[in-house]
């Protein structure tokens, strides 16, 4: 479903990767792999249309990203390194606003349950500024429990997470796997999630 | 999509109310501009009222300006305004609800404190109204525009004067006839509705306009 | 005819077709502007109403105006096509030009001083066209701090297009607004003469002026591009023999 055509990007002055071609398809997750400044994270960015590539395209069910526009990011989540979240809002007022915007129908009590099922339970109403740095990425991930986007972008999402939550992120991406959803993510951790069987993409030289 | 407008005005009138200390310094600051004038220039009634149109908007003009920095630095920094790239909405409509709370917090409370700067500039009341309706008219104008420039200069040092810069004379059209109205306004057996209904154009323009520009900017700035 | 248009897009084959230019473009400009200023002195009534000889500053005033205004305009073209395109040349046109276009507002400015003080004693009387002139300024001076600013140069370039573009919409308003500050009176402000009731020698000299001063502005701004170029691009393969050649 996901199809990339030699897709070239430069930063500055610099030529991250040249001639890039691969697909993914429903049902399989990419692990990207590279030093830093290999340019993963110029690559994902690439694919959610914020960085514009020098050649090249990026293909969402045979179209080109770039005519289909809000057709793709409504099937489309990113999470990159920022949490996104607002300092000042609660938890459940954060992950409510971000679950409208996506476009999505969903009550303040399925945020609840979303929130408590990430472990956050008792701290949904709290200004997210008081949580730690392991609770505000949990508030970030809640977002994955009720995003019905069929392409998950994922920026080192288990970055400060305690092991419980890794476990339970992983069972949340195998799940929409499951489901015919396509996971594309970096990381440097070794989880068991992308050791084995998926498919791999190994950037820089 | 209006649904989606206004949850992000109430979400940026939310955050404002919690820190409302950024409010009250536009604010502030405006009327510190405004107080410092007479005693640069002179305390003579009619030094006052010649001067009054003139200062009253370049009060606003510096303090609609110096507010900008703050539309959409912190929705940057935590990276809330990316995801305002991703949403499925038109990111125009997402930019102007920002612009309005934005208006609503730092541009609507020079209109509401204009009496005041009638009181010390000793302008009659038909001039005050004239203040009044030429800074509702003008404000947002300002606002708007200068929103493109604030999303230009998304995270970049020198911020605050670099805006300026760029902002500060594509404000001049509303700083010509805005306080060519409130001059005028002082005059015998002038109408002050050209000025009025250019401003009120430019407002309509502006509106038209803008938010493309600025939606363009973000992500432009955003890459 | 398209296959040739598109032929000198890049960088590396537009980079010696501009070096091959520079040189008579400067030439050209250099003997356009003594010819102009020959017949700016010498073809040209002695006196110009009131003002003696030395209105004979317009031949670079008026000039230096028109270009700063054109320059403008083809600045904002090149934003436009490098924002369409997505073509790197177009963003350092752009960019090469802006210099030249502020230093002929900024000539303009001088010369219009000191027409203003030998003609009506005063340096400076916020006279529109005049004011208009600064405005321009600043939005030169505008686009080139942005550029500046910004470290990465993909944005920068495309940041100060857009910047570009927004001024250009503006200018009609803001030089109309400058103009005419009192929307009920309009008609009353034109205090100049147009060009139509200007004699035609005086013309003839400014529109060859014109001429030499686009002619330099060719020359100057290909050379500034050639630079550019040569910093942008300097990781690109067709560099390396021209800097070993020059080391």
């Amino acid at each position: 479903m996901l199809k990339i055509i030699n897709l070239t990007c430069t930063r500055g002055d610099r030529s991250l990767f040249a001639g890039l071609n691969f697909d993914v398809k429903p049902g399989k997750l990419l692990h990207i792999r590279g030093q830093n400044g290999s340019g993963k994270t110029t690559l994902l960015r690439t694919l959610c249309g914020l960085f514009l590539q020098d050649t090249g395209e990026v293909q969402w069910g045979g179209k080109n990203i770039r005519s289909l526009q809000e057709e793709y990011r409504k099937q489309l989540l990113y999470l990159g390194h920022h949490n996104a979240i607002k300092d000042d809002l609660t938890g459940l007022e954060n992950l409510h606003i971000e679950a409208q915007l996506s476009g999505e129908k969903i009550s303040e009590k399925q945020c609840w349950q979303a929130l408590e099922k990430i472990g956050l339970r008792g701290y949904e109403d709290l200004p997210t500024k008081a949580l730690s740095q392991g609770q505000k990425r949990r508030v970030a991930l809640s977002r994955l429990l009720l995003s019905k986007a069929k392409l998950w972008i994922l920026d080192e999402p288990f970055t400060a997470l305690d092991v419980s939550a890794v476990d339970f992120l992983q069972s949340i991406i195998r799940t929409h796997i499951e489901n015919d959803g396509i996971v594309l993510l970096t990381t440097h951790q070794e989880v068991s999630l992308t050791s084995g069987q998926s498919q791999q993409l190994q950037l820089g030289n | 999509m209006f649904s989606t407008f206004l949850i992000i005005l109430k979400r940026d009138l939310i955050l404002a109310m919690r820190h409302k200390t950024d409010v009250l310094t536009t604010l502030f600051f405006f009327i510190i501009v405004v107080s410092l004038f007479p005693l640069g220039v002179g305390i003579e009634k009619s030094t006052l009222q010649q001067i009054a149109p003139g200062v009253v908007w370049i009060a606003a003009l510096l303090a609609s300006m110096l507010a900008l920095e703050r539309l959409f630095a912190s929705d940057y920094a935590d990276g809330t305004l990316e995801q305002m790239i991703l949403t499925p909405q038109p990111l125009s409509i997402l930019v102007l609800a920002k612009v309005l709370a934005h208006w609503l917090l730092t541009g609507l409370p020079l209109v509401l404190i204009a009496p005041l700067v009638g009181l010390q500039y000793h302008l009659p009341a038909n001039s005050v109204v004239v203040m009044m309706l030429a800074l509702l008219l003008g404000t947002p104008i300002l606002s708007m525009i200068g929103a493109i420039g604030a999303a230009l200069t998304l995270g970049l040092r020198g911020g605050g004067i670099l805006i300026s810069l760029l902002v500060l004379p594509l404000y001049i059209p509303v700083l010509i006839y805005g306080s060519g109205a409130i001059a005028d306004s002082m005059l015998e057996g002038v109408t002050v509705r050209a000025y009025l209904q250019l401003l009120g154009a430019f407002l309509i323009l502006a509106l038209v306009f803008s938010p493309w520009a600025t939606a363009a900017a973000v992500r432009i700035s955003s890459e | 005819m398209s296959i040739n248009w598109f032929k000198y897009a890049s960088p590396a084959s537009f980079y010696p077709l501009a070096g091959k230019s520079i040189p008579w473009f400067l030439v050209c400009a250099a003997l356009l502007s003594l010819f102009g200023l020959y017949w700016g002195f010498f073809e040209t009534p002695d006196v110009l109403t009131e003002q003696k000889e030395y209105y004979r500053i317009i031949f670079v005033h008026v000039p230096a105006a028109w270009l700063s205004m054109w320059l403008y305009i083809v600045l904002v073209a090149w934003a436009v096509i490098g924002l369409v395109f997505n073509t790197r040349l177009s963003y350092m046109l752009a960019a090469a030009i802006a210099p030249t276009g502020a230093m002929f507002t900024f000539l303009s400015l001088w010369t219009g001083a000191f027409w203003g003080k030998t003609s009506w004693g005063t340096w400076w009387d916020w006279d529109p066209r005049m004011t208009s002139q600064l405005i321009l300024l600043f939005l030169y001076v505008g686009y080139m701090a942005l550029q500046s600013a910004i470290d990465e140069t993909r944005r920068a370039d495309r940041a100060s297009a857009l910047l570009a573009i927004v001024g250009l919409v503006l200018i009609p308003i803001i030089f109309w607004s400058i103009n005419c500050p009192d929307p009920n009176q309009c008609a009353a402000l034109h205090q100049r003469s147009s060009l139509k009731t200007v004699e035609a020698n005086i013309l003839t000299a400014m529109l060859i002026m014109a001429l030499a001063f686009w002619s330099y502005s060719f020359g100057v701004i290909f050379m500034r591009l050639r630079n550019l170029i040569l910093e942008r691009e300097r990781n690109s393969k067709w560099i390396k023999p021209l800097v070993e050649e020059t080391s």
